[in-house]
């Protein structure tokens, strides 16, 4: 450009680190990471070994039990999760055009991985969440950590988690966790925060422990808004569980990729209403539990 | 359960980070609004020196911003003091530990709360026996405990409603019975009716004055009305700016106002209502005529007695019926619509 003549050369090209030295850094880094993976592998493997069990074990029971068995325990659960037809007849056929188009095995895989990402990232989730509510402290060193974790995208991440478990489902298992989450997290940190002032000061004043403000109050007046961090968290498993195929995940995740690589339009799209279908089916009824569990609030004297 | 008194001695609460550099400051007249502007402090009560009569209401009262809601919290220490006492039973409430503190509040105290404070996911009888949740009863028993307090506060057939299916006087209702249900001595009630209606405010007026002519209970009520503070109190205490203006029972606040500005809160009360029959009469002339009238009958039920009798004199007497005194319907009359500062306020002071 004319204007660079008159210019030092910094100001117009930007000054950044040379290429071989932002190769050995890399190589630093990289070989130091792989040498930690290496030397801690059987550590890892052990912690991930009762994942493995539970994820596997899982699949098996899904995608062995004859599908009656399975839909109509589905069925149960929808309807009384959500005490309503509609939903459960829905469920019904939904999952009966799954199974004509030829994917009900692996919708099963899909199912068992979003299921247990949802257990493992409730589990995780809630006491962080309930940590961060605690103190200001915790929660402004969580919250960037948290906003890291959704804005990063989902692909970046896979790396380090490849890297470390190696390719197969429980990476693809530990990703989605990761992915799920923060909503989680943020759910239920929002939901006890906020808590009516002048009912905790009725705990306090009652003489409860933290304990049993904890159980007695927060925990049951935040559990509309933990009751959405749970939605929220299965839906965003469904979705991570597609990326998470990339290493190694079953499932219609995997079909989609096939579809992907491969351009088979019809069969992308097969797979891909197959997941809209469970995505629905998990959403609708878990809003319908949670507006279940707040029946008192809705009775309001007139 | 024998009741102790609460005696508040010398509390200073001043809001913010090194509240208590400033309470030496505060002691040697700084003022609120100083306080305020150069330190960024807010003074909350200022040497508060009040003695609560054991088994009896005594009646905190003020305006928004009088500090009346900060000073009731220091009774179970919701909030901390900066400076002072508060002494129930011979222990320093102020300088009890975690574990000590969590006890008194279980046993001691009970409070109930100017927007009920209920816990919505429960229905009324879960609802009442919180407090006895929290002390680890077990529901079989704890349930026998609150169902008779349901049925004392008239809510009987509700006992399985939500909160939010009830209205805001039953509400507050289900907030008396969960603090009567912990049977603790001190009943704690942070302006209980401010949000209620007014005929309902009377109605719950009412329950409270039945209820502690059984139960005798340390009460200690809060409230900017000064209607409801001369009908409950046994005890009333003034506050303004988070300084006691004037103490007294509501006989001595109304016939001789402290001030100015309690002699316009006075005004407009009903004078029949609160002076008692042997505050204006006089002294016995040996002619028992008339009605016969106790003595410490308000002039309002008096004037009552004596029209329905068409008596236009009558004899006061004691509890035991000895005549005390005399008055006639003109004195009544005359002392009912007097302004305060006149000749009943020097009558009162004897």
């Amino acid at each position: 450009m004319a204007i660079c003549e008159f210019l030092p050369r910094v100001f117009c090209r930007f000054p950044a680190i040379s290429d071989s030295s932002i190769r050995d850094a890399r190589k630093v880094i990289d070989d130091g990471f792989k040498g930690l993976v290496r030397e801690y592998g059987s550590v890892i493997d052990i912690i991930v070994r009762p994942l493995q069990w539970f994820l596997n074990y899982l699949e098996r029971l899904f995608t062995t039990s004859p599908w009656t068995v399975v839909l109509i325990i589905m069925l149960l659960i929808v309807y009384f999760g959500s005490r309503s037809i509609r939903i459960t007849i829905g469920t019904a056929i939904g999952m009966i055009f799954i199974g004509i188009f030829g994917l009900w095995e692996d919708t099963m895989t899909t199912l068992a991985i979003v299921t247990v990402s949802t257990l493992i990232a409730i589990v995780i989730g809630l006491p962080i969440g309930i940590l961060m509510a605690r103190s200001d402290r915790i929660q402004g060193v969580i919250n960037p950590v948290l906003d890291v974790m959704q804005t990063m995208p989902s692909f970046v991440y896979l790396i380090p988690v490849v890297v470390i478990f190696g390719i197969g489902k429980v990476p693809g298992l530990i990703a989605v966790v990761i992915y799920a989450v923060p909503p989680m997290i943020r759910l239920t940190n929002l939901g006890i925060r906020l808590v009516d002032k002048e009912v905790l000061e009725a705990a306090d004043a009652f003489g409860s422990s933290p304990g049993q403000k904890l159980w007695n109050v927060q925990m049951p007046l935040a559990l509309p808004t933990i009751m959405a961090g749970i939605n929220q968290t299965i839906m965003m498993s469904l979705a991570m569980v597609v990326v998470a195929s990339m290493v190694g995940v079953g499932g219609l995740g995997r079909n989609t990729l096939q579809a992907i690589n491969n351009q088979f339009f019809t069969f992308g799209f097969l797979n891909g209403f197959a997941l809209v279908a469970i995505a629905i089916i998990f959403d609708r009824t878990s809003q319908a539990f949670g507006k279940r569990l707040q029946r008192h609030s809705e009775v309001v004297h007139g | 359960m024998a009741s102790h008194g609460i005696e508040i001695k010398g509390l200073y609460k001043i809001f913010g980070p090194n509240a208590r550099q400033h309470v030496e400051a505060v002691r040697n007249g700084l003022s609120k609004a100083e306080l305020n502007e150069r330190y960024a402090h807010v003074l909350g009560l200022k040497d508060i020196n009040i003695s609560m009569p054991a088994g009896g209401i005594t009646v905190v009262m003020g305006l928004s911003g009088s500090g009346k809601s900060t000073l009731i919290r220091h009774i179970n220490r919701l909030i901390e003091p900066t400076y002072g006492e508060v002494i129930y039973d011979g222990v320093n409430i102020c300088g009890m530990n975690e574990r000590a503190l969590r006890d008194f509040r279980r046993h001691k105290t009970a409070m109930v709360f100017q927007k009920f404070a209920l816990l919505p996911h429960r229905t009324v009888i879960e609802n009442t026996v919180y407090g006895l949740d929290i002390q680890g009863i077990s529901r079989s028993e704890s349930t026998k405990k609150g169902q008779y307090w349901i049925e004392r506060v008239g809510l009987s057939g509700f006992e399985n409603h939500y909160p939010n299916q009830l209205s805001g006087g039953m509400q507050q209702r289900v907030g008396l019975a969960r603090a009567l249900t912990n049977d603790a001595d001190i009943l704690l009630m942070d302006e209980a009716y401010s949000a209620l209606d007014p005929l309902i405010r009377v109605d719950m007026q009412t329950v409270l004055l039945d209820l502690q002519a059984e139960l005798k209970k340390t009460v200690v009520f809060i409230t900017h009305d000064l209607d409801e503070a001369l009908r409950l109190g046994d005890k009333i205490t003034i506050l303004r700016d988070g300084q006691v203006v004037q103490q007294g029972t509501g006989q001595e606040i109304v016939l001789s106002p402290a001030d100015d500005y309690i002699t316009a809160f006075v005004k407009e009360v009903n004078r029949g209502r609160v002076i008692q029959a042997k505050t204006v009469m006089k002294p016995f002339d040996g002619l028992t005529e008339g009605a016969r009238i106790e003595a410490t009958t308000t002039l309002e039920a008096a004037a009552k007695t004596m029209t329905e009798s068409g008596q236009t004199k009558a004899t006061i007497t004691d509890e035991a019926g000895t005549p005390v005194g005399t008055l006639d319907l003109q004195t009544m009359i005359a002392a009912m619509v007097t302004p305060a500062g006149s000749d009943a306020s020097k009558m009162a002071a004897e």
